[in-house]
């Protein structure tokens, strides 16, 4: 089955590039969502006999990252009255230039890596320009609903350097780990609808009277 | 032990939703707190777990000397917030605040959210200060972040909220890092099976994979530095210290700052176990410095003096971690400065809890002369102010004057100029401040009400400054074997 979680890989690449220039919003959250799906399924194909609890993390993890989260971003979306639109402080030409420059960084890294020998090829590069694509939506977008969507692609990445790794952990810390990326977007969920309440728009650029040198006050 | 540790802030906090008179919420608070407390003090007094042979399972929640040490510094400062938060609550349900800089009122979130997350909060630090698996240290620290947004949120406006923002986003972020390294640590330690646990990590330590460990440490340290507020990742901290209620600024700044430092203790011992001391100090002593001077310029424009006390925090954390790289008499200094900063800055930032209630400003130009207006919380701000910036006696002095001389023992004269230099400009920066808030000259406002001074909110700040000074004076002997022994935990040579 390796070379259908190799195209798996690669898919996870191409929906970081996605991502990268998609300028509508809910269709950035079903991307963000597709990728944690693929992503969740990978263990499944490692091939040879699959333990219950394998099975039943995944299933726990394609739930949430399919289902759960992107409902609700959906839902913070429509009541925080965010629009339909990605407001990016950077072109999209920009954008998926930096993709695919990290994408090639990646790949020179993760050739240089000293890991145990990983058995699906481009899988480490794949991780680290995830984790990238995500650094890119946190930084690069202004609404702060794209940046819980660039965390939850970081956690992806990470997701997937994990099985890169091979690193065993004992399910009561993956459950608890997973427990706290939910509580993670929920909470920020949460924020989200303050933010909105309170300054009548979710744009973070508008999150600036807190800094050291220069108070609205002095400025008058 | 360690389960009722875990079990009874859960409990409580739990039941602290439920609970519909406010009274009664309160003394829950109270109650839990202390109890807490008699439990940590009885952990202390059982000591330390056995180390793990390897031959069993070994546990995931079990104290060691250091993982004790934080517990009983943590359990401390919840201890004192409790007893102020008691009289801050009802303070604010009675006079709701009004912004001090916009002028308009505002809304506090319910006091049943508030008490519940408080006190989740306090099992997560906890969790924090007993796992054994790195794994689950990491789900603890990421899970102190989550509970303890809502705090932050308590004054409903919109600097909190921002501040509120700016800390759950950075954190996470962060701390997802420190999940990288995690993940980095367990491919180290792949050939030999050593899993995520600490007691297996510290006995295959020789066996690790070099490369892999020293990228394992650059990322625990970047993600659990930026939840210390080692600069450069110390964003969100001036942030979320200087908009959150007394109560938790204290907490964060006395409790929280010390767990995450704990995660990077954790890393470093491994790293010294497996005979990469010198990488791993390298660092520590790098941003430690950075931080201290990072704070030293900050201080100087600071306009908010809730904002200087957050700086004062990320001076220290530099000094802790710069101690711990030191190692020796350094780590023991930043042991027992880990104490006395918590204990000092968690009264300070009580004490501009009560500066806020009488002057109903955080600019500092429009404070001036408190003593005329309020004596005795003038003269904890001032005390507060010697202590935190390490004048004879206290433990403060003891810590910042080991470090000192370690870098003159190691024969780092340049960094120990640099050192001394930046703590000079701290001192002055802070004097700048201190100094015209107690004695300036005061001008009077119209219709301003005279300002009782609650004594019952004073007390857990004087019982704390009285500590410090103590730390400073003489040492218990079971306190100098404790610290001796988490030092022996944190990768003393």
């Amino acid at each position: 089955m390796h070379t259908f979680a190799e195209l798996i890989i690669v898919f996870v690449i191409l929906l970081d590039l996605a991502l990268a220039v998609t300028g509508s919003l809910a269709t950035c959250i079903r991307i963000a969502a597709l990728q944690g799906v693929v992503a969740g399924l990978l263990p499944l194909l490692a091939g040879g006999h699959i333990e219950t609890r394998t099975f039943l993390f995944a299933f726990a993890i394609i739930f949430l990252k399919g289902v759960v989260f992107p409902w609700l971003l959906l839902r913070a979306r429509d009541r925080s009255g965010a629009g339909k639109e990605v407001e990016t402080l950077i072109s999209y030409p920009v954008s998926i230039l930096l993709c695919i420059g990290a994408f090639i960084a990646s790949s020179w890294l993760g050739s240089r890596l000293p890991l145990p020998t990983a058995n699906v090829a481009w899988i480490v590069p794949a991780s680290l320009a995830t984790i990238f694509t995500g650094f890119l939506l946190i930084t690069t977008r202004t609404k702060a609903i794209t940046q819980v969507l660039g965390y939850l692609v970081i956690e992806n990445g990470i997701y997937i350097f994990g099985l890169a790794l091979f690193v065993e952990q004992p399910m009561m810390v993956e459950l608890a780990i997973l427990l706290d990326v939910f509580v993670a977007v929920f909470v920020m969920g949460i924020a989200i609808f303050h933010i909105s309440r309170e300054f009548d728009h979710i744009d973070t650029a508008e999150l600036s009277e807190l800094n050291d040198w220069r108070r609205p006050e002095d400025v008058k | 032990m360690t389960n009722a540790l875990l079990l009874l802030p859960l409990g409580a906090g739990l039941l602290a939703f439920l609970i519909r008179n406010d009274g009664t919420r309160r003394l829950l608070l109270l109650y839990t707190a202390a109890g807490h407390f008699l439990l940590a003090l009885l952990a202390l007094y059982e000591g330390p777990s056995p180390v793990c042979s390897g031959s069993q399972p070994a546990p995931w929640f079990a104290y060691d000397a250091l993982g004790l040490y934080f517990l009983v510094i943590t359990s401390l400062v919840f201890l004192g917030a409790a007893f102020f938060a008691v009289k801050y609550l009802a303070s604010e349900k009675r006079d709701p605040g009004e912004d001090s800089e916009a002028g308009f009122i505002f809304n506090n979130a319910p006091e049943a959210v508030f008490t519940g997350c408080l006190l989740f909060f306090l099992a997560a630090m906890t969790a924090v200060t007993a796992s054994r698996h790195l794994g689950m240290l990491w789900a603890a620290v990421e899970a102190t972040t989550l509970l303890s947004a809502p705090l932050i949120y308590f004054h409903r406006h919109k600097r909190s909220l921002e501040a509120t923002w700016k800390y759950l986003l950075i954190c996470s972020v962060g701390i997802a890092l420190a999940l990288m390294g995690n993940l980095f640590l367990g491919a180290a330690g792949l050939k030999s099976g050593a899993g995520l646990e600490l007691d297996t990590l510290l006995l295959n330590a020789p066996s690790l994979a070099k490369p892999l460990l020293k990228a394992a440490f650059l990322f625990i340290f970047v993600g659990y530095g930026t939840k210390m507020g080692l600069a450069p990742f110390h964003t969100w901290l001036p942030d979320a210290h200087s908009e959150s209620p007394a109560v938790v600024s204290a907490l964060l700044s006395g409790a929280l700052l010390n767990c995450a430092f704990l995660g990077i203790l954790r890393a470093h011992n491994i790293c010294v176990a497996a005979g990469l001391a010198d990488f791993s100090a390298g660092i520590l002593v790098l941003f430690g410095l950075l931080s201290i001077i990072t704070a030293a310029l900050f201080m100087l424009g600071q306009r908010d003096y809730k904002r200087m006390l957050a700086y004062s925090s990320i001076e220290h954390m530099g000094i802790l971690a710069l101690g711990a790289g030191l190692g020796g008499g350094a780590l023991f200094g930043a042991l027992l400065g880990a104490l006395s900063h918590s204990l000092a800055k968690a009264g300070l930032f009580f004490t501009s809890g009560l500066v806020l209630m009488a002057e109903k400003t955080k600019r500092i130009a429009d404070v001036k002369g408190l003593w005329r207006r309020a004596p005795r919380t003038a003269l904890l701000w001032l005390a507060g102010f010697f202590l935190i910036t390490g004048t004879p006696p206290s433990g403060i002095f003891l810590a910042k004057f080991l470090v000192l001389r370690r870098l003159v023992e190691l024969g780092h004269y340049w960094l120990a100029v640099i050192y001394l230099f930046a703590l000079g400009v701290l001192f002055t920066g802070m004097a700048r401040v201190f100094i015209p808030m107690t004695f300036g000259e005061r001008e009077g406002k119209e219709g301003e009400k005279p300002f009782t001074e609650p004594a019952d909110m004073m007390l857990p700040i004087a019982a704390f400054f009285v500590c410090v000074i103590l730390a400073g004076l003489f040492l218990p002997g079971w306190l100098q074997r404790l610290i001796n022994a988490a030092a022996g935990n944190a990768g003393a040579l």
